[in-house]
């Protein structure tokens, strides 16, 4: 529990972490540290220089522009759980925020924390995916603007380069007459989403189904989608939605769910869901 | 005993929480001593290996790096010993391999300490023992009990063929169980895990070790339940220093559940090496080298077998038992599945046929030894699963099937107590009063209603029932000695009374969070009659309590608590003839109530202040008394005690997951006499929630490699408090007969009792819905209860 020796800097702007990202090459970002800290006490991970991003006031807050709700990266699970847009606008991420980790996770741990980290177990990808939300990077050549849909690309990996950091995640206002979900059924240990499964559905017909913990990273379920958007949901619906979920994708197995018990829980959870939003 | 001040059976706030709750315990890592260096140690990644060669050179250049051994500089030097032997069926006595303090030729476990690096920081310790370069050549593995015992499984110990460590066993002669069982109308068989478990104490093991080279005194601060044990361990058998030459204390003990009872090799090791560095050294585990270092507790692989007759009631027991002991014997390892576990099979039935049948294994794995209830609990799940099963197996009632099989009440008085066919007298009990009690809390008629209704509309609840009987109280040394024990397990308390009147107290039970700064000083305050404020109860320090046994076995009260009462018993007879001779009276007609030394029969009398000054300030005084007030006794109990309850389980699994909700737990628990209700209560609340955690949540998981793959707390999951609903607990008093305060003891048995209850309901849940398995292996995880469910239906 105790980590390699560490340079610490604490900066107070997007430019500035940039610079020193830019500057060393083992620089590493720290937010909440709510997954590097104890990775770095396990010695998994020795970063040279923490770069403390936790303060630079850019990154905090919440707001509505043009129809989205804008969630800068820097912002904590709690205030995300408090915040009066998040509980109008995006039921299912208050109700998410709620089941990450412990008073104290909350307290710390961000939201762009957690995208960056990209752990298969975590709760906001499938949120992000589910919701059609858009990641904001910048890096030292500009910003860009990466699909949540196309910014998890495997084990703890995203499309985020070295340096580059996750400024804020944009999410599209879901029109009127909407209904979303987040459940979760959480490994009894570590509580993180054995399957975790995120429902949006639209007036529209449209049902975006996304889901965490049950493979090496969050993805959307274009079969299950398929199976059950534009249609009446009715049993057969579901029954269709349940065969076609996590089809041809590689399930996670370990001490609490083998990957036959762990498919088995994500079409359950799919058919909650789904009832949910009915 | 006069309860003069009302002060027994009270609920008293502990006076020891105020230090805990605000931060001010003071905890061996707390300790820093001038001039302190910090170890750090290599351990092996490999469950057997061979050690090749060890290269220093680079972690020798590191910065701070004080010194560094390996196994060649501790080769002379005895292995930690084990204190309990038990000898093979034919005689022979069990094999016992050196457990070194670093190893030389190879690791035998993955966690095995190779080297120690002793350097200025922690941190320069830590970066320097990763630089330590071990060649090691991977060996083949064995980890599993059953398995290792076959031949062609790798070998731990070239001393011990098909890696026994001994073969043992107990009860009636086999022939004749056998014979009643095939004479039984019904016979349920019973194929079993009790997986392993971690202690998981919430302050990991921790030690300090000081040299004076002037008084040429060693002093060990050292997390542990019986300072004076491990002086004695380490003096005696390991490093050969003379006791008067070494202060061993235990200051304030996060926990240890058994765990910290052991002489582990860290602790000789640090005080061999600050002699040779003439500085202090610390070290403290970190929370996965606790998962992989400190022995671990269970572990038995199980058949077990009991006949009924057509009316239900128990005509014979037969169990074989595989009991993994892992990599090297610790302290009491040998003991647990044996006389800990095999004298308990008699449970609170009349089985008049028992015969069991223990194989002690050596493994690639970490040690095992006792943890919270040690035996008991294997012994009750084994017992109380085959009941239920039996039940259910018979369409019987299982509370019914326990009422016909019950002993008797007894008191050990009129009564004589029970001899049961495993060696144990049980000393007092009533079953039934326990079972009764249980049934009225849970409103069983109601349960069985609702239950049914559930079932029709496709939900599954389900209720599990364990009476369990514990042998607590360790020990009568005569008889622990007769049975292997290497020491005696008396205890000991001193009562010096100070001149002003107040009181310190010198205790050998050494309190690990069990609060016996509380208990104790409320049975002095009766006893003597004086404030609770007056008393100070001292234990944890070799150079302050003359000796002890420690905390364990849940004997504080019963044994530790005892040597009290004869101390304090010593004090009064010697104040009355202080008070005597002060009131011209006979010693003979003193009388002492309320703290006061009275003439009987009359108004003369003298307080308990006055007769301590006296004793210190002899000017009138009795011609041949000595001065002062101070007594010390030791005391060796006349029996175990057996303190038995009853747990009650209501649970709901989901179906579709298999997930389980622990609805509701009852514990009826008979603890004797109690002395702080609070505290027992708390007792039975901790032991609940750790016996629940074997049934639902904790696992030590090891893969064939010999790798524990969930050591740390994302993998290893410990029951947390929105786990469980209420606990619904009462208590029915039985005293015990043979100690003078009439207590059996509350430490372990929420422990041993809840388990098999969790299991059991989960179980009758499942038939509740027409699924009759016989077994689920804990813990029960949804994915194993999902599993279970997907058995054909039986209607
Ligand atoms: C006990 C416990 C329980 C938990 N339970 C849950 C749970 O139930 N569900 C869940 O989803 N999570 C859980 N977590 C994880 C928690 O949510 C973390 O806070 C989160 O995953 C990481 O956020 P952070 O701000 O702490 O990031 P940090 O730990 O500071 O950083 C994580 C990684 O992201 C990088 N990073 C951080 N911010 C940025 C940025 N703006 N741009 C680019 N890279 C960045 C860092 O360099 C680092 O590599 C738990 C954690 C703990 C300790």
């Amino acid at each position: 529990m105790i980590p390699v020796a560490f340079e610490y800097k604490k900066v107070s702007s997007v430019e500035e972490a940039l610079t020193s990202l830019a500057s060393g090459g083992e620089g590493k970002l720290l937010a909440g540290g709510y997954s590097l800290i104890p990775a770095m006490k396990l010695r998994l991970n020795q970063p040279a220089l923490l770069i403390d991003i936790g303060d630079i006031p850019a990154l905090k807050g919440i707001r509505e522009e043009d129809g989205e709700i804008v969630i800068n990266a820097g912002t904590t699970h709690n205030d995300i759980l408090h915040n009066d847009l998040i509980q109008q606008h995006l039921p299912f991420f208050h109700e998410a925020a709620k089941m990450i980790g412990d008073e104290q996770v909350r307290n710390r741990g961000t939201m762009g924390g957690s995208l960056a980290h990209a752990d298969p177990a975590a709760d906001w990808p499938a949120l992000v995916l589910a919701a059609d939300a858009n990641i904001e990077l910048a890096g030292t050549s500009g910003k860009r603007t990466l699909k949540a849909t196309e910014f998890f690309t495997g084990l703890f990996s995203t499309e985020l380069q070295e340096n580059e950091i996750i400024t804020a995640i944009r999410v599209p206002i879901p029109a009127e007459g909407s209904k979303s979900v987040y459940l979760k059924f959480e490994n009894p240990a570590s509580r993180f989403a054995i399957v975790g499964c995120a429902v949006l559905r639209l007036p529209d017909g449209r049902i975006n189904i996304a889901f965490t913990g049950v493979a090496d990273f969050a993805f959307r379920d274009a079969g299950a989608e398929k199976a059950v958007s534009g249609k009446t949901m009715d049993d057969a619906a579901m029954q269709e939605a349940q065969t076609a979920a996590v089809v041809g994708v590689d399930i996670l197995s370990d001490n609490f769910a083998s990957a036959e018990y762990r498919k088995h829980l994500a079409k359950v959870y799919l058919k909650r869901a789904l009832q949910a939003v009915m | 005993m006069s309860t003069t001040n009302g002060m027994i059976g009270k609920s008293v706030k502990r006076v020891e929480d105020k230090r805990f709750i605000t931060g001010k315990g003071r905890y061996t890592d707390d300790i820093v001593l001038p001039l302190q260096t910090y170890a750090c140690f290599v351990r092996s990644p490999y469950a057997h290996a061979k050690i090749v060669g060890v290269d220093l050179e680079v972690a020798k250049a590191m910065p701070g790096v004080v010194a560094i051994y390996t196994g060649a500089d501790v080769a002379a030097i005895n292995g930690v010993p084990c204190g309990w032997q038990v000898n093979f069926k034919n005689g022979d006595t069990m094999k016992e391999p050196k457990h070194a303090l670093l190893v030389e030729d190879k690791a035998r476990y993955v966690g095995d300490a190779v080297a120690v690096v002793i350097a200025e920081t922690r941190e320069q310790a830590k970066d320097a023992a990763q630089m330590v370069l071990v060649d090691y050549e991977e060996l083949p593995v064995t980890v599993d009990a059953a398995k290792a015992v076959k031949p062609g499984a790798p070998l731990v110990h070239d001393l011990a063929p098909n890696n026994i460590c001994f073969d043992w066993e107990l009860g009636n002669p086999k022939e004749e169980v056998d014979q009643a069982l095939a004479d039984a109308a019904h016979l349920t068989t019973l194929e079993f895990v009790n997986q392993r478990v971690v202690p998981n104490a919430i302050e990991p093991r921790s030690y300090n070790a000081a040299y004076d080279a002037v008084s040429e005194k060693y002093t060990l601060y050292t997390s542990t339940q019986n300072p004076h044990v491990i002086r004695l361990l380490m003096c005696a058998f390991v490093l050969g220093i003379p006791e008067h030459k070494v202060r061993v204390v235990g200051p304030d003990v996060g926990g240890g559940f058994g765990s910290k009872i052991f002489h582990y090799p860290e602790e000789a090791l640090l005080t061999w090496a600050t002699k040779n560095i003439n500085r202090p050294i610390k070290w403290t585990a970190e929370r996965t080298e606790s998962f992989l270092t400190d022995a671990h507790g269970r572990d038995h692989v199980t058949k077990a077998e009991m006949g009924f007759d057509t009316t239900g009631k128990i005509l014979g027991l037969r169990v074989k038992t595989y009991a993994n002991l892992g990599a090297y014997l610790s302290t009491f390892g040998p003991c647990v599945p044996t006389y800990l576990h095999g004298t308990l099979l008699q449970g609170l039935y009349t089985t008049p046929k028992i015969n069991v049948d223990v194989t002690g294994v050596f493994t690639n794995t970490t040690p095992v030894d006792a943890y919270r209830g040690a035996g008991r609990p294997e012994a009750t799940y084994l017992l109380e699963r085959l009941m239920d099963l039996a039940a259910h197996e018979m369409e019987m009632d299982p509370a019914e099937l326990r009422l016909r099989n019950f002993i008797p009440p007894f008191d050990g008085v009129e009564q004589p107590g029970f001899q049961t066919q495993v060696a144990l007298q049980y000393d007092s009990g009533n079953y039934e009063g326990v079972l009764t009690k249980g049934l009225e809390m849970l409103g069983y008629k109601e349960f069985r209603q609702k239950q049914q209704e559930a079932a029709q509309n496709g939900k599954l609840l389900g209720v599990g029932f364990s009476t369990y009987i514990e042998a607590c109280g360790i020990a009568p040394s005569a008889v622990v000695g007769s049975l292997g024990a290497r020491a005696g397990l008396f205890e000991v308390g001193q009562v010096r009374v100070q001149p002003t009147g107040k009181v310190s107290v010198f205790t050998g039970s050494h309190a690990h969070g069990q609060g016996h700064e509380t208990t104790f000083a409320q049975v002095v305050a009766s006893k003597l009659g004086i404030p609770m404020e007056d008393i100070d109860i001292v234990h944890g320090d070799t150079d302050s309590v003359a000796f002890g046994m420690g905390t364990y076995g849940s004997r504080s009260l019963a044994v530790g608590g005892s040597a009290i009462i004869r101390s304090l018993e010593k004090i009064i007879e010697k104040g009355k003839k202080i008070a005597a001779h002060r009131l011209e009276a006979n010693a003979d007609d003193m009388e002492f109530e309320h703290g006061q030394f009275t003439v009987k029969g009359t108004d003369k009398s003298v307080s308990f202040g006055d007769v301590a000054l006296t004793a210190y300030v002899p000017h009138i005084y009795p011609k041949d008394l000595e001065p002062g007030l101070d007594f010390s006794s030791f005391y060796d109990p006349a029996n175990f005690t057996y303190p038995f309850g009853c747990h009650i389980a209501v649970v709901e699994v989901e179906k579709d997951t298999g997930k389980v909700a622990l609805q509701r737990f009852i514990a009826v628990d008979d603890v004797g006499n109690i002395i702080n209700p609070m505290i027992v209560e708390g007792q039975i609340h901790g032991g609940v929630a750790q016996g629940v955690g074997q049934a639902l949540f904790e696992g030590a998981e090891y893969d064939s490699n010999g790798q524990l793959t969930n050591a740390t707390y994302m993998d290893y999951c410990m029951p947390r408090a929105d786990d469980f609903p209420l606990f619904e607990t009462a208590t029915q008093v039985t005293p015990c007969p043979h100690n003078p305060l009439g207590v059996k003891g509350a430490g372990e048995a929420g422990t041993i009792g809840s388990t098999p209850a969790v299991v059991n309901a989960v179980i009758d849940a499942l038939w509740s819905g027409g699924h009759q398995v016989k077994d689920i292996r804990m813990p029960l995880t949804s994915e194993r209860v999902w599993r279970a469910m997907q058995t054909p239906v039986n209607t």
